[in-house]
């Protein structure tokens, strides 16, 4: 018995039970992973790129280093939650009658649960987050953003609260709650396993980073503009990030503060959100969806800018309403906070209250399809040139439209009362998610890949991974919009009417398609790799772009200006090649630059030590991690040594190395 | 690198055959063939509101297509790099979408109230009165329970588990409450779903207009046992309906207190049941979660809070629904508390008019010993 409590007191809940050895997905899973890691430590290790990659990449607190790190998270973690999906679809392809399928419910469940939290919070948000990090500085001609090491702290923070969602797939369980951790699924009571408790700590530490995140790029915007660039000579796509992290701001607390109730019940028998002793689970629901809303506005906006950009750059022409662009954003800001009950319509609020949350969403869609229109106008009488970019935003605008449009129905309470939680709504929520976020952030990428790296993807393997995505897309969804008109709810893994079955089965081949797309963009990666030669790009401009960080090198220095640009008109990069701008030639002065930390790493650390702790009630080693945390914070306030400046010699020498590289390319 | 091939004009046909093609294989399904007035309703605003906003939608994919294939680069269009601004048409992109929204806002509004849950039904099938001041509706109660559907039909003393069997043309009152998961009750044919809670007590007005075979179940993820959790809906003439209410009768087994406790018991895939008596307060005590003996139910412990009485907790340290699980850093079973005083006056139950005010309300029962009105919702 002493030795029983003694391994209690050092692993807490842990035990050899909560790793699924017995689950052959998960064993393979796990096997998979852990070659593949070993593999690329070997690697790293060979070739004697540990401390490359500290110095250079880990510790970095620049934008551009930032901006790219958070890519490569939410492409990784796009694997993980697209292989979630296919092994979804193949359950419910498959379930049918008496076939029960190959994923019990207690896996199925997590898996729901999981892909959800992972496409949203590890996928969606990193890359958003990433492709604002590495273009809005460039954008209003910053040398970085206003807080460097809280932007090196906020990637870290991410990652953390990403690891520990991925060691929750091989020791212990995740929540099966949904995505949003629902109550009363979640209440001790139902599920006193890890689950919820892996959620809440992952989101929780996530959530802190992108909330620092998300005040560190509304103060770069609001304090760190060229001069001359007042806020509406500002690209839209800045207008769009400050907007989408203003409303990131206002949201964050309030998912904190919801879990932390929640992290109450589970850890000290609170009554918030239980069913007995004056608890309330609809509060919760009130709580999270008041940030769920709003929070997939965080995420269309700035893809929204990008569309903007890349429309006006391969129309040649500058955007078509500008003024009610920045406009409809604002209105779209400030509406989605008004919006959140049209996620529970269902619940009995009373006609009144659902009338105005019906009517509030439907307002939504009059900013948002002005920006369409105005889309749509950029292009008329244009010079449309459909390089990869552009066939990402003429997929994006007829795909978003069906979107928006069932996202109109659903607003409608009555309609709502057949179409809450169906199949339809899924097929809603993905309709947008995938033809507005996911085909925002391809763009993007394909956009300006070439100006952080120096050269272009490959773009045969870019049309094969376009192509995939978007037949897929409607191949994949268009069936699930069909089964949810017959009335088929969600987060279902097992069916009894086999005329539907057909539907499952195309919606499946349709997710296979989509993996041919994911797989293109794989290879345009490696293929741009393998042919960066002949794909490169001396000219920093290689689309003909309007805006400023189309006017630094491709890859830009560190310091991504030599002179801050003065700017005299929207468009600022346009407008300068248009007066006959010429780089300058002498006069460098020292460039002040922050210095490199790895505080945020180690941070990072002890935070999802401190998580994985208090999921398995290690209370021991979450006091240590606490205490660490508070140390090694407080201490790293004493670190003067913040910054240096960057010699004029150094800065004239690459200069000049970059004006050759242009005479020679020309 | 120009793009010859239109990738625009060859999604959109893609675009216009599919839905097409699964809207005709949708047709005769529960959603868009409903046998209930309600579901009838709200599928034909679903109709008019695509086709409002069909309106828009359709001509602006058009117009992408068209723009896209018009001015490629060399293609011939004109090219205009300064053309930016336009208030004619900033007007129109503004003031089109706007036009749509108020009419379908319009059409919200209406619908909402009319369609509202707990608001009786003014019609029994289009053209047709509905019943209310000669035939009271068909009064049934819902409990939700993991993972299966109880229904309770107290005017008739029987109850049954995921059998649901209504006459026809007759409206029907459904209150619906909640073991422990938050689920939806939901019908398709019938009429749209509205949650299922624990604690509290919702309500569906519907009606089913023809003799109907069909299914039910809950639209919100409440666990292990979840995807199984259907009933069967049988809507059925007044004589066999009746018929039904003997057979149940003769069904031998009663639903008291223990044997509801065993009911509440997980279970999944439960083939249907029938109950040939119910304890007259058992609903109640379900909503007020004071089904075991000793725990006092809701009411009572708002009463007492409302008297400004101390913190409640449960007499004799038992908790509503069986012991507490170990909270992860402190064991919360350790509780005391004071009784709650007796003689407190009880709130006489009022008169239920159909568009009485309190009937729109949560967890009011026109049984006695009526709870205080439900704290204001969202």
């Amino acid at each position: 018995m002493f030795d029983q409590s003694l391994a209690a007191m050092i692993f807490g809940r842990l035990s050899w039970e909560s790793i699924p050895i017995h689950e052959p997905i998960l064993l393979g899973t796990f096997i998979v992973v852990a070659l593949l890691g070993a593999g690329i430590v070997a690697a790293v290790t060979k070739f004697g790129l540990w401390g490359w990659l500290w110095r250079e990449w880990f510790t970095s607190v620049d934008h551009k280093k930032i901006g790219i790190m958070y890519m490569i998270l939410g492409i990784i973690m796009l694997l993980r939650g697209f292989a979630d999906a296919l092994m979804m679809r193949a359950q419910q392809a498959m379930a049918f009658g008496g076939n029960d399928g190959f994923l019990p419910a207690h896996h199925y469940d997590q898996i729901f649960s999981a892909h959800g939290t992972i496409m949203i919070f590890f996928v969606a948000i990193p890359l958003v987050v990433g492709i604002i990090n590495y273009v809005m500085p460039l954008q209003i001609g910053a040398r970085d953003v206003a807080f460097p090491f809280l932007n090196n702290l906020s990637f870290w923070l991410t990652v953390a609260g990403a690891v520990l969602v991925m060691i929750s797939l091989f020791v212990g369980e995740f929540s099966t709650g949904g995505w949003l951790n629902y109550v009363p699924v979640t209440n001790l009571e139902n599920s006193p396993g890890t689950g919820p408790d892996y959620y809440l700590w992952a989101l929780q530490i996530a959530g802190v980073g992108t909330t620092l995140s998300a005040i560190n790029m509304v103060v770069t915007i609001i304090k760190m503009r060229a001069p001359g660039m007042t806020m509406m000579k500002m690209p839209v796509f800045c207008w769009t990030a400050l907007c989408s992290n203003v409303l990131a701001i206002a949201i964050f607390p309030i998912l904190t503060g919801a879990f932390a109730l929640l992290m109450l019940d589970r850890y000290i028998g609170t009554n918030f959100f239980t069913n007995d002793l004056g608890g309330n689970p609809m509060m919760y629901w009130n709580l999270v969806w008041i940030w769920g809303h709003p929070e997939v506005y965080v995420l269309i906006l700035p893809v929204f800018g990008i569309y903007s950009e890349i429309t006006s750059t391969f129309s040649g022409k500058r955007l078509f309403g500008y003024s009610s662009m920045v406009y409809a954003t604002v209105v779209i800001t400030i509406l989605s906070y008004l919006v959140w009950l049209h996620h529970f319509f269902t619940m009995g609020s009373g006609a009144s209250v659902n009338s105005f949350f019906g009517i509030a969403t439907m307002v939504i869609s009059i900013p948002t399809g002005a920006k369409i229109f105005n889309w749509l106008f950029t292009m008329y009488r244009g010079s449309i040139r459909f390089d990869l970019p552009m066939m990402w935003v003429v997929a994006f605008m007829l795909t978003f439209v069906v979107g928006g449009m069932t996202g109109v129905l659903l607003a409608v309470p009555p309609a709502d009362f057949v179409l809450h939680n169906s199949l339809f709504l899924v097929a809603h929520f993905h309709n947008v998610i995938i033809g507005g976020v996911v085909f925002g952030l391809f763009a993007g990428m394909v956009y300006w890949f070439p100006k952080a790296f120096g050269f272009h993807l490959d773009p045969w393997w870019g049309k094969v991974g376009f192509w995939g995505w978007v037949i897929g897309y409607w191949v994949a969804w268009t069936p699930i919009y069909v089964v949810g008109l017959m009335g088929t709810t969600r987060r279902v893994r097992h069916f009894d009417d086999p005329t539907m079955q057909i539907w499952f089965v195309i919606a499946a081949i349709g997710a296979l398609i989509i993996l041919v797309g994911i797989l293109g963009f794989v290879m345009s990666i490696v293929m741009g790799v393998v042919k960066r030669d002949q794909l490169r790009d001396t000219t920093g401009d290689p689309w003909n772009g309007r805006t400023l960080e189309w006017s630094t090198s491709s890859p830009p220095p560190a310091y991504n200006f030599a002179f801050t640009p003065v700017v005299h008109d929207l468009d600022a990069w346009y407008d300068m090649k248009s007066r006959g701008h010429r780089r300058p030639e002498t006069g460098y002065k020292p460039i002040h630059m922050p210095r490199n930390t790895g505080a945020g790493v180690i941070l990072a650390a002890l935070s999802m030590a401190l998580g994985f702790a208090m999921v398995w009630y290690i209370w021991w080693l979450a006091a240590l991690s606490f205490l660490g945390l508070v140390v090694v914070g407080i201490g790293h306030t004493f670190n003067y040594n913040r910054d240096y400046f960057v010699d004029p010699a150094d800065v004239e020498q690459h200069e000049r190395e970059y004006d050759a590289v242009l005479a020679a390319g020309a | 690198m120009v793009q010859h091939s239109s990738p625009a004009a060859r999604r959109l046909r893609t675009l216009a055959i599919a839905p097409l093609i699964g809207l005709l294989a949708a047709c005769n399904q529960a959603v868009l063939n409903p046998a209930g007035d309600v579901a009838r309703q709200q599928r034909d605003i679903i109709y008019i509101s695509t086709g409002l906003m069909l309106l828009i939608i359709v001509p602006v994919m058009i117009l992408i297509v068209v723009f896209a294939w018009r001015y490629r680069q060399g293609k011939g269009g004109t090219y205009d790099p300064e053309f930016d601004h336009s208030t004619t048409l900033e007007l129109v992109i503004w003031s089109a979408p706007l036009l749509i929204i108020i009419m379908l806002g319009a059409l919200t509004w209406s619908s909402t109230h009319l369609l509202d849950p707990f608001r009786p039904l003014d019609r029994v099938a289009s053209g047709q009165e509905a019943s209310a001041p000669n035939t009271p509706p068909l009064r049934v109660q819902v409990v939700a329970l993991d993972w299966k559907w109880l229904f309770i039909y107290p005017e008739q003393g029987i109850a049954s588990v995921n059998e649901l069997v209504l006459p026809v043309n007759r409206q029907v009152r459904f209150d619906i409450t909640s073991s422990n998961m938050m689920n939806t009750f939901y019908a398709p044919t019938m009429a749209g779903m509205i949650y299922a809670m624990p604690g509290m007590q919702s309500t569906l007005h519907a009606v089913l207009n023809r003799p109907v075979e069909s299914e039910g179940f809950s639209a919100n993820y409440s666990g292990a046992g979840f995807s199984d959790m259907r009933f069967r809906l049988y809507g059925v003439q007044e004589p066999r309906f009746e018929q039904w209410v003997e057979q149940a009768r003769q069904s031998g087994q009663v639903l008291d207190g223990p044997s509801y406790r065993r009911l509440v018991q997980p279970s999944e895939r439960v083939p249907a049941m029938r109950f040939a008596g119910v304890r007259s307060d058992l609903f109640q005590r379900i909503v007020e979660r004071c089904v075991e003996p000793g725990t006092p139910c809701m009411s009572e412990l708002m009463r007492h809070g409302q008297s400004g009485g101390h913190t409640m907790t449960p007499r004799g340290g038992s908790l509503p629904q069986g012991d507490r699980p170990e909270g992860g850093a402190i064991d919360p079973s350790r509780e005391t508390g004071t009784r709650p005083v007796p003689g407190t006056p009880v709130r006489q139950p009022g008169v239920i008019a159909p568009n009485a005010e309190h009937d729109k309300d949560l967890g009011n029962t026109p049984e006695a010993g009526s709870p205080p009105p439900a704290e204001p919702q969202a």
